[in-house]
């Protein structure tokens, strides 16, 4: 009889489902596993000590970096804490189209979320239905901000510049017949507001899609249903936040209890989930992804209604125009002042949280007065999450593993920073 | 001027009554409220904190590390910068610019290096920070929470790998973000930008060897504190 005897397995770092570069240590017992110790780091690149190397405006396109899914919430977190610090509050019209891109960047992080889960636990068909959404919601980034995905948009005081008044389109090309090119362009007639307003339209349905497709999948509910349970009270020990507390049936959601921007003015749900599994944390993020839709939808009504200025006209924080620092000597003493050496922010420090697609985001910026952040702490909410992984899988299978990193919605550009 | 909402005047007030004088109010706490306590004080004030239902911190969302070595250091004196010229500030052979004098602040006594807690109260919609100098700057010490929140554990390994600040009690004190045999800790102020080593592939060796770096530091913008009476509360409005 052979002698039988736990073994250590290495899971990663290039590991296709271990979303990215994540080493897992895991000690087995056949194939049930005794402990897991996640080996992180792999991706870290000081974007904390860079920060504090830099003027503040210069590490708002490190944020994005950060969580590379979900790009503008980022930066949200990141602006906030210096207009906590600044004492100004950017116009309202700033404040809706912020609101906007949040929720349109849930919506691009639950996609792909959801397409990667799918993916690892075999319903490969996901991945590609996801992905010809995000797609939209790209070129909308495209579309105000000139890149698809770092897309440096949000300032302290406002964002870069307004919606843009005519839509990019597909042009001619060999590849692709008039008939092709004609659909292709349908929604992109008009404005980048109607480009939106389209697609909230058709979004409702898709998500439907995707219901039919996991929803009551006896497969889908196999791999998720009991796996990876956390009580709530786990879920506030563990500093769960987001879907992952939400899913365990905490009702916390910042846009809810403190209100930043107009999500006190917009009209959405909170889905919660009862079991703590995996299975109800991903109906929580499926009902979010229609919630999302539907605050985007009452941004579009609010901001075609109401023209005026996205960002402030104080020119200490915000460069003025190019038209204005050409003929207006002090508007180019401003220029050359911000774009040399940058702003000083006063001595104080804010933590600003935000309800990011994951969780709470939040930075804790520390500022001694000078044109640079003393201290830029990133509070990432993967972090907290990965730190639970061996209390999440203890007792369960080596698949289990798969289904459980895909439920924390892992992204190791934000845990390792 | 930023003033605290009401209930966080309620929270400070049931603070003050129950904890005295061993929480002291921060600073700048107008923003968000937040006090410092004393290394020893630590555990017990947070397991009131968390036990306490009037303050229910039942969650512990960030623990960071702050290193004030420099804090409120100019690197480019602008007072004489005309009769010098505009240079860069900073000259490539200091690489010191952390100086060797920890700089002054509120605080006293002065000490080197903090941790800042950022508390989180789910039922009663509450946020706190919390502050502890570690005494000793040469071997800096605080007590782990880890058994009040459990989320402590990976956020004070991530303090203790870039700050090197060791937390008494905590089950599993190893390094987690730098790399396996790192040797300093990478976000104190004296630990340079660009490293202390580089790696690459050795094709003679056969394999990844480590190097001193040979790249030169570089400051494209040197770090200046301006005298800026904008920000100051009677002037701002009007």
């Amino acid at each position: 009889m052979p002698e039988i005897q736990n073994f250590t397995m290495n899971f990663g770092p290039q590991h296709p489902a271990a979303h990215g570069v994540l080493r897992l240590v895991l000690e087995m017992d056949g194939e049930v596993i005794h402990r897991a110790d996640p080996h992180i780091g792999l991706l870290h690149r000081a974007t904390e000590k860079l920060a504090e190397s830099k003027p503040f405006n210069q590490s708002i396109g490190y944020m994005d970096r950060l969580d590379y899914v979900s790009m503008m919430c980022n930066e949200h977190g990141y602006v906030l804490a210096l207009e906590k610090l600044l004492d100004v509050t950017p116009p309202i019209r700033a404040q809706y189209i912020r609101t906007m891109f949040d929720e349109i960047t849930r919506i691009l992080n639950h996609l792909l979320w959801l397409g990667c889960h799918g993916l690892d636990v075999g319903a490969m068909t996901m991945f590609l239905y996801c992905f010809r959404e995000r797609e939209d919601l790209m070129d909308c980034y495209e579309a105000v901000s000139g890149t698809r995905m770092h897309a440096t948009y949000y300032r302290p005081g406002g964002v870069f510049r307004d919606l843009p008044e005519q839509m990019p389109k597909y042009q001619r090309s060999a590849h692709r017949s008039d008939k092709d090119l004609g659909l292709m362009n349908e929604d992109r007639s008009g404005s980048l507001l109607d480009f939106i307003d389209a697609f909230t339209g058709r979004f409702p349905g898709c998500v439907d899609d995707y219901e039919t497709l996991l929803t009551d999948n006896r497969i889908w509910k196999q791999r998720t249903v009991n796996i990876g349970v956390v009580s709530p009270e786990r879920a506030k020990q563990l500093g769960f936040s987001g879907p992952m507390l939400r899913g365990s049936g905490v009702v916390w959601d910042i846009r809810k209890t403190e209100p930043y921007e107009v999500y006190d003015q917009v009209d959405f749900d909170i889905p919660v989930g009862v079991n703590g599994d995996c299975y109800d944390r991903y109906l929580v993020r499926m009902e979010e992804m229609r919630q999302s839709n539907e605050i985007i939808k009452q941004c579009v009504t609010w901001l075609r209604k109401n023209p005026g200025p996205v960002v402030l006209d104080d020119h200490k924080i915000v460069p003025p125009s190019r038209i204005e620092m050409k003929d207006d000597m002090e508007s180019l003493i401003h220029h050359f002042k911000l774009f040399t050496e940058g702003y000083c922010v006063p001595e104080g420090e804010a933590y600003a949280a935000i309800e990011h697609p994951k969780g709470e985001f939040a930075c804790y910026v520390i500022s001694d007065g000078a044109n640079k952040p003393y201290r830029v702490k990133v509070r990432a909410p993967g972090f907290a999450h990965i730190a639970a992984m061996n209390e999440m899988v203890v007792g369960h299978m080596l698949a289990d593993v798969v289904s459980v990193i895909g439920t924390q919605d892992i992204v190791f550009g934000e845990i390792d920073r | 001027m930023i003033e605290l909402s009401k209930k966080y005047v309620v929270l400070s007030e049931a603070i003050s009554e129950e904890f005295g004088d061993k929480l002291k109010l921060l600073k700048d706490a107008s923003i968000e409220l937040g006090y410092s306590v004393m290394a020893d004080d630590l555990i017990e004030c947070c397991r009131i904190l968390h036990d306490n239902d009037a303050f229910g911190f039942d969650m512990l969302m960030d623990v960071s590390g702050v290193d004030y070595l420099s804090y409120g250091r100019n690197e480019w004196e602008t007072l004489s910068a005309t009769s010098t010229g505009f240079s860069r500030g900073i000259s490539k052979t200091d690489g010191s610019f952390a100086g060797d004098v920890i700089a002054e602040t509120e605080y006293k006594p002065i000490n080197r290096f903090a941790v800042v807690y950022h508390l989180l109260s789910v039922t009663n919609n509450y946020r706190l920070r919390l502050k502890v100098f570690c005494e000793s700057d040469e071997r800096p010490v605080a007590d782990s929470v880890t058994g009040v929140w459990a989320s402590a554990d990976w956020y004070e390994r991530e303090v203790f790998d870039l700050y090197g600040i060791i937390f008494r009690g905590h089950p599993d004190l190893r390094r987690i973000l730098t790399d396996y045999g790192f040797i300093g800790h990478p976000f104190r102020k004296d630990f340079p930008l660009i490293g202390n080593v580089e790696m690459r592939y050795d094709s003679e060796k056969g394999r990844v060897v480590y190097q001193p770096v040979t790249i030169e530091p570089r400051t494209l913008v040197p770090k200046t504190i301006r005298d800026d009476n904008r920000y100051e509360p009677d002037l701002k409005d009007s």
